[in-house]
């Protein structure tokens, strides 16, 4: 297979379209403003729809539209415009409609700035929207995974009936890098037991609205069941050097590529670092973490673009069986590997 | 259509409302004298006449008609609060055959989804809008509403809307009617037979509107809010006819419908593999990876910053750097600087071409910085890695690097562009001069990439080739 | 209403007390003056409307000012028992 050098935020668009992506709704946001541009180039193309939405509100709720329709259906944007569409999210979640949102985060809160951060991870991994549910939340760390966790996101959406995120940060959405294109196209699943598509057959219902107490509950209840069925079937991750390890990292998105690099300098300096890295934030491996202790591992380091965010999930992993440590930077500055190496030698004193 | 013998409920409606919660599945919700039941009974009735029933989809709104999918016989979208037109337009849009209708009320309409109303109909999205104003909150008991009338008492105007704090009531088919694209406007009333009569007329022309295929309509109707307004269903007709309408006239406000308009076709998406990838550009055949070349030790793997103003095409040169690498078969990765910085002041990137996977990709310490400006020198010479490589534009930059560890060369970047008879194709001088200095490369490989990445234009294309031969001539003649 | 042979005398109109909320809105639509509000009440505590017997003239705008689906059926002059419409 040929590779091409492709944008992050475009590698999204390319794995969209052959994941059979019918619509894309969007508004223009840096640091992701390319996957509309790529979209509004792709789409018409093959007959199928762009659409610039005239807020970030609209945009989701035309996804909803979409969604219910039966069709796929994307829409990207970056933290001020996910916090937006987090109406339209829960409704979609509520009503067990399959989407894809990507989210290309940048510095916060409030308007930040449009460097690379990971402040999102909150408002997208644990809801942001109201109600009791859980997004699909996959973590791409570089371009080739924008495109095939887009394709992912596009199976386990429609596999579960659930919205799907694809949460990474500007530096992934900005770079480019060599993507090898699969020379597939999706098979469309058939959805004309629940969608409603104006035709005789389709007369469903798309709705969140349960005006029963008990109704409500037992929908919830139902909700919770694929949740953990999620949890069950769908957790991923990359380790990298962890089987030796002493002490692991654990990063998602651009930090886990900087805290690969470190592994390595580690590793040639004689110290015995790993990573751990989630590509799959929701569901999070809770086992996998959990397991670290009882293979030696001594300490972990997290690592984000936060101020702590995932490291929450990860304590609520290892229920302090093990020293737990964090290092973030914020603001749009990406740490050094030499950086992340000196805090492994400062923590743990390696 | 034959003439009717029988007027009965109509087959718009299911017979038993199978959503409806509770023992009571053959009554609305309404309370007595509510207008929305009988805008209901008009669209079922036209669904069921213009023989439309199973091809429609009906966006339920929050607000009184929360509950519309209870009872007709359609397919159902229940909207988030002022969304339905949103939602309505990817509805529209992903089964266009369907006749997508977005009931709302004046909330939902006017205020919290003004907007959205007002996109869609600027767009002329196929779909038909039934606006029910009643000047008032319905179903969250009865408060203010963007369309409730100067003076009028409500749970949150409890001394009347005062203009100077609340504004004044909002005319919708007005500002609807100024737009291009809608097709057809109209308020109607529910207030006695003859109007009731208008607005049954007005809701089958719409939808028939949607049928053709013909854009955009909105039918305003004003209907009675008995509970809502605390009188009785005889004095909210009353009302509406002494108090309403001279605020919100009736009639047409736009009918463009005979109009030799295009209609709103969309076309079939398209799923087949050899179309899908021919619109990606994706080629089948691998390409043949070129040999790697011998390279100084201190030039392998190398992680370089590239860096200038803004317009010196620094983001291109990197680019070119990182897929002549790919070409090699090396790892490659650029990571731009972004966003405003790039359009004004300075802009740099970072490009890696490596032998393993790439793991940190923006250059922290790199082994080779290009700077293009003085401050692009004075900012990246300070994070070059011990003995780095120092090119730099000697045009423009008139001070030497201080690095002494470093191995610098000095090339005219951009009075070679300017030989050359046009100074845009410095970034091609800089890639040239990048190519002497490491080896890395052949110059010749980065000239057969220019197409792809400059397009076809031949003059454009013979200029970059010659600026990447005289940046890398430059080099190999002068170290 | 039926007739004196039997059979109904078109048009007529029907309304179904349990469906009717009493808003009244058909009594005072009625140009023919032929509806009015019953003394008694439904199950839900409406003083329901009813149709006075006779006097029917098939304008339909009781049925059209109803807003309820199904409480009112008109039947026309020209209805034929039985024949699907």
């Amino acid at each position: 297979m040929a590779k091409k050098l492709l944008k992050g935020n475009h590698a999204a668009v390319y794995g969209a379209v052959l994941a059979g992506c019918e619509a894309y709704y969007g508004y223009p946001i840096t640091p992701a403003s390319e996957i509309a541009e790529m979209a509004a180039t792709l789409m018409p193309k093959l007959c199928r729809t762009f659409l610039q939405a005239e807020s970030e509100v609209a945009a989701m709720n035309m996804v909803y539209g979409a969604s219910g329709s039966g069709k796929r259906v994307m829409t990207a944007s970056s933290g001020p415009g996910v916090s937006l569409k987090q109406e339209a999210i829960s409704y979609s979640a509520g009503s067990a409609l399959p989407c894809v949102i990507v989210d290309i985060m940048r510095g916060g809160p409030g308007l930040g700035n449009i460097g690379p951060e990971q402040g999102d991870y909150k408002q997208v991994v644990h809801g942001g929207g109201h109600g009791n549910y859980k997004c699909i939340v996959l973590a791409p760390n570089s371009c080739q995974e924008m495109c095939d966790l887009t394709m992912l996101a596009f199976e386990l959406a429609d596999k579960y009936r659930n919205p799907a995120f694809v949460l990474t940060d500007g530096v992934i959405g900005q770079m480019m890098e060599a993507v090898e294109i699969p020379q597939t196209v999706a098979q469309l699943p058939d959805k004309s037991d629940w969608a409603v598509m104006g035709t005789a057959e389709s007369k469903n219902l798309i709705n969140s609205i349960y005006l029963d107490h008990d109704e409500l509950e037992e929908w919830n209840r139902k909700l919770q069941e694929k949740y953990r069925s999620l949890e069950q079937n769908e957790v991923r991750i990359e380790e990298y050097m962890v089987e030796d390890a002493d002490y692991v990292g654990i990063a998602y998105g651009s930090a886990s590529r900087v805290l690969r690099t470190t592994v390595d300098t580690a590793r040639s300096q004689g110290m015995k670092i790993g990573m751990l890295r989630p590509i799959t934030l929701y569901p999070f491996p809770v086992k996998e973490i959990a397991a670290l202790p009882d293979r030696g591992v001594k300490g972990v380091l997290t690592v984000e673009l936060s101020c702590g965010q995932m490291v929450n999930d990860v304590n609520l992993a290892l229920k302090g069986k093990m020293r737990s440590e964090f290092y973030g930077r914020m603001g749009g500055n990406v740490p050094s590997s030499n950086e992340l190496l000196e805090k492994f030698k400062e923590l743990f004193g390696v | 259509m034959a003439k009717k013998t029988v007027l009965r409920k109509p087959k718009g409606f299911l017979d038993v409302y199978k959503h409806k919660p509770g023992a009571e599945k053959d009554r609305t919700h309404y309370c007595p004298g509510c207008g929305h039941g009988i805008l209901h009974k008009l669209v079922a009735e036209a669904l069921e006449d213009l023989d439309v029933v199973d091809r429609t989809v009906l966006m339920s709104p929050v607000g009184c008609s929360v509950f519309a999918y209870y009872y007709f016989d359609t397919g159902h979208f229940q909207v988030a609060h002022g969304r339905a037109p949103a939602v309505a337009t990817a509805v529209s849009r992903a089964n266009p055959d369907a006749i997508t209708i977005s009931y709302q009320g004046d909330g939902d309409l006017a205020a919290i989804g003004g907007n959205n109303i007002l996109q869609a109909a600027n767009r002329g999205e196929n779909f038909v809008v039934f606006f029910v104003n009643n000047a008032i909150y319905g179903m969250t008991g009865g408060q203010m509403a963007p369309t409730t009338l100067e003076g009028q008492k409500t749970t949150t105007t409890p001394y009347g809307r005062n203009p100077l704090t609340d504004g004044y009531p909002i005319k919708m088919c007005e500002v609807i009617s100024q737009l291009y694209a809608p097709v057809y406007v109209t308020r109607t009333s529910l207030h006695d037979n003859a109007n009731v009569r208008k607005t049954r007329n007005a809701v089958r022309k719409a939808i028939q509107n949607v049928k053709e295929k013909k854009g955009f309509s909105f039918v305003e109707v004003l209907g009675m809010c008995p509970s809502g307004w605390k009188m009785s269903s005889t004095d909210a007709q009353r009302w509406i006819e002494e108090e309403m309408i001279p605020v919100f006239p009736l009639g047409v406000y736009k009918d463009v419908t005979d109009e030799d308009r295009s209609s709103i076709d969309r076309p079939t998406p398209v799923h087949e593999v050899d179309r899908v990838l021919e619109a990606l550009d994706v080629t089948t055949e691998k390409a043949e990876l070129l040999s790697k070349r011998e390279v100084e030790p201190r030039y392998a793997n190398p992680s370089i910053r590239a860096s200038g103003f803004g317009g010196q095409g620094i983001m291109s040169m990197g680019q070119a750097i990182a897929r002549v690498g790919m070409k090699y078969g090396y790892e490659v990765s650029w990571l731009p600087s972004y966003g405003p910085e790039m359009r004004g002041g300075t802009a740099n990137c970072s490009v890696k071409v490596q032998e393993n996977k790439i793991g940190a990709c923006e250059a922290t310490e790199p082994t080779v910085i290009i700077a293009m400006n003085r401050p692009s020198l004075e900012r990246f010479e300070k994070i070059l890695q011990p003995d780095g490589t120092i090119i730099y534009n000697s045009t423009l930059i008139e001070v030497e690097p201080t690095r002494e560890d470093a191995e610098v060369y000095p090339v005219p970047i951009t009075g070679l562009a300017d030989d050359l008879g046009n100074t845009r194709v410095q970034s091609m001088v800089g890639v040239g001069a990048f190519a002497g200095v490491t080896d890395l490369f052949d110059p010749e490989e980065v000239i057969k990439l220019l197409p792809e990445m400059f397009g076809s234009k031949a003059s454009l294309i013979e200029l970059n080739e010659k600026a990447v031969r005289a940046g890398y001539e430059y080099v190999k003649e002068n170290f | 209403m039926e007739t004196v042979n039997g059979e109904r005398e078109y048009p007529f109109c029907e309304i179904d007390p349990e469906e009717c909320k009493g808003c009244h809105l058909c009594v005072s639509s009625c140009p023919a003056e032929v509806l009015e509000v019953s003394d008694n009440l439904n199950s839900k505590g409406f003083h329901y409307a009813e149709y006075k017997g006779s006097g029917c003239i098939g304008c339909g705008f009781c049925f059209y000012m109803c807003p309820e689906p199904g409480a009112i059926t008109v039947y026309l002059k020209d209805y034929e028992p039985g024949k699907a419409v």
